[in-house]
């Protein structure tokens, strides 16, 4: 086995990175991929919460990096997953505890153990972004359909560009297609033709998915979810699959009649 | 003589950890010198994580190798190894080892110097430019891509997007009125040639290639027609 390394990174914060990895991680592991996630955020962690794996942590990253422990003693295994595993950041310390040297050392020693290695970078473009992208084969980057969270990523996607990082593309997170339609949101298409690179994947906004992420349980375990759909189909997609993209005009077609129902139309 | 190659090697504290900077002299005797001011000082360099500062030394791999083994024999990690040499720099990046220590790259912010400042001096970016990118020039600027918003352009002469101008552009930056700046898609958010600048907040997109130049005092942008 070689791992491919992919880091999930987004340059605004809380457009959902943690919860892309937590999501895409349990998709491909369900699929029978041995993964492991790496949580890069040191000191603010939050994927083991998003994981449900928070009361099962001894070793963190930085024990790993420091020599307090093994790689295999900080891997933790997922509940569900048997080849899932988690490598959780340390709370108590901050990003200039590792360095990007240490993230592709550690990455290295990842390759032969799994099929996939997902990292999980912090917001922002300073140290703790540098470690995350460092090792990484292919970079998604993850933003919402709003302006602000989309300018962040087309200065990420710059910085990629300029590291030359090729291998790089877009998850659309959080799309709401009754408020597209209303054209109080940015389309796909608008964050495609801003950011013009390859999109593996369209995220529609789904409580659900919030839900999962406080209960430990990702989305993606559950078929009849319709986010959890869509991160399986990224999942798919980066195995290699071609996986037609979501219909979400289907669930704002309901909220039509819902809403001629209710005589608004 | 254990104080003369003590001299050899220059070891200060950085925020990351120690910069070790090696002089002139033969790698042998700094290589030695450096081990045996470790082994003196067995509780300074405890758990230490060293940075080496070869200058323009070339260190083939199997040195690199040894250094770093014994190195971690005694409980110090070598983090990065700095050289002006692309050989040892590629060398360290194969051991996995950093290259550069806490200076920002100048990947943004990019000046572009040109040594003979003809009139006609134009330099030609064949890319989309980002959020976060500033390009200046001291003659024109021609774009075969995009500029976002975020992104910022400045140029002593004109600046030509082929392309969808969605950043900041100021043409004639150091006040030469002929300038113009023209793009496919004319949308700026910011948008100066030579002194004066023109809020175009509320501008419409036409779709049509549209060029902003000054007429007058002020600027005005106006389609682009061909043979004018």
């Amino acid at each position: 086995m070689t791992a491919q390394v992919i880091t999930i990174s987004s340059g605004k914060g809380g457009v959902g990175k943690t919860t892309t990895v937590a999501n895409i991680a349990v998709a491909l592991a369900a699929d029978g991929a041995k993964v492991v996630c790496v949580d890069g955020d040191i000191g603010l962690r939050n994927l083991d919460v998003v994981m449900g794996l928070e009361n099962r942590i001894v070793y963190d990253i930085v024990d790993v990096i420091e020599g307090r422990c093994k790689l295999r003693q900080a891997m933790i295994r997922d509940k569900h997953f048997p080849e899932l595993y988690l490598i959780p950041a340390a709370q108590t310390r901050d990003k200039n505890s590792v360095s990007p040297s240490d993230m592709t050392r550690l990455c290295n020693e990842l390759r032969p153990e799994a099929d996939f290695v997902l990292i999980d970078s912090p917001a922002g473009i300073e140290r703790g972004f540098r470690n995350a992208i460092a090792p990484a084969d292919r970079v998604l980057v993850v933003t919402n359909p709003e302006v602000s969270a989309v300018r962040d990523a087309d200065r990420v996607v710059g910085i990629l560009e300029a590291e030359e990082k090729r291998s790089t593309a877009l998850i659309i997170n959080r799309l709401n297609p009754i408020l597209v339609k209303q054209h109080d949101m940015l389309s796909a298409e608008d964050v495609l033709d801003l950011l013009g690179i390859q999109l593996i994947g369209i995220v529609p906004e789904d409580e659900g998915v919030l839900v999962g992420s406080n209960r430990g349980v990702p989305v993606a375990q559950d078929a009849k979810s319709r986010a959890g759909q869509a991160f399986r189909n990224i999942a798919k997609r980066i195995r290699g699959d071609e996986v037609p993209f979501l219909d979400l005009e289907k669930q704002s077609g309901l909220w039509d009649r819902i809403q001629k129902m209710a005589g608004k139309k | 003589m254990m104080n003369d190659l003590a001299s050899l090697v220059q070891i200060k504290g950085l925020r990351d950890g120690l910069l070790v900077s090696l002089s002139d002299a033969s790698w042998e005797d700094q290589h030695a010198a450096l081990l045996s001011q470790i082994d003196e000082k067995q509780s300074f360099f405890q758990g230490a994580r060293l940075a080496l500062d070869v200058g323009a030394q070339i260190l083939k791999v199997n040195e690199m190798v040894e250094l770093r083994d014994q190195l971690s024999e005694r409980n110090v990690s070598l983090w990065a190894v700095i050289g002006e040499s692309p050989t040892t720099e590629k060398t360290a990046q194969l051991l996995g080892l950093a290259t550069r220590i806490s200076k920002p790259r100048p990947e943004d912010g990019r000046r572009f110097e040109v040594q003979d400042l003809g009139e006609e001096t134009a330099l030609f970016l064949n890319k989309t430019i980002r959020s976060g990118a500033r390009i200046e020039f001291r003659g024109h600027i021609v774009v075969l891509g995009d500029v976002n918003p975020g992104a910022e352009i400045a140029a002593e002469g004109s600046i030509i997007i082929w392309g969808r101008l969605r950043g900041a552009v100021h043409a004639g930056s150091k006040g030469d009125e002929a300038a113009v700046v023209c793009a496919l898609d004319f949308a700026p958010i910011r948008l100066q040639v030579a002194a004066d600048a023109m809020n175009i907040q509320d501008k419409k997109e036409t779709g049509k290639p549209e060029m902003a130049f000054i007429r007058g005092e002020r600027v005005v942008i106006e389609p682009w027609q061909p043979g004018q």
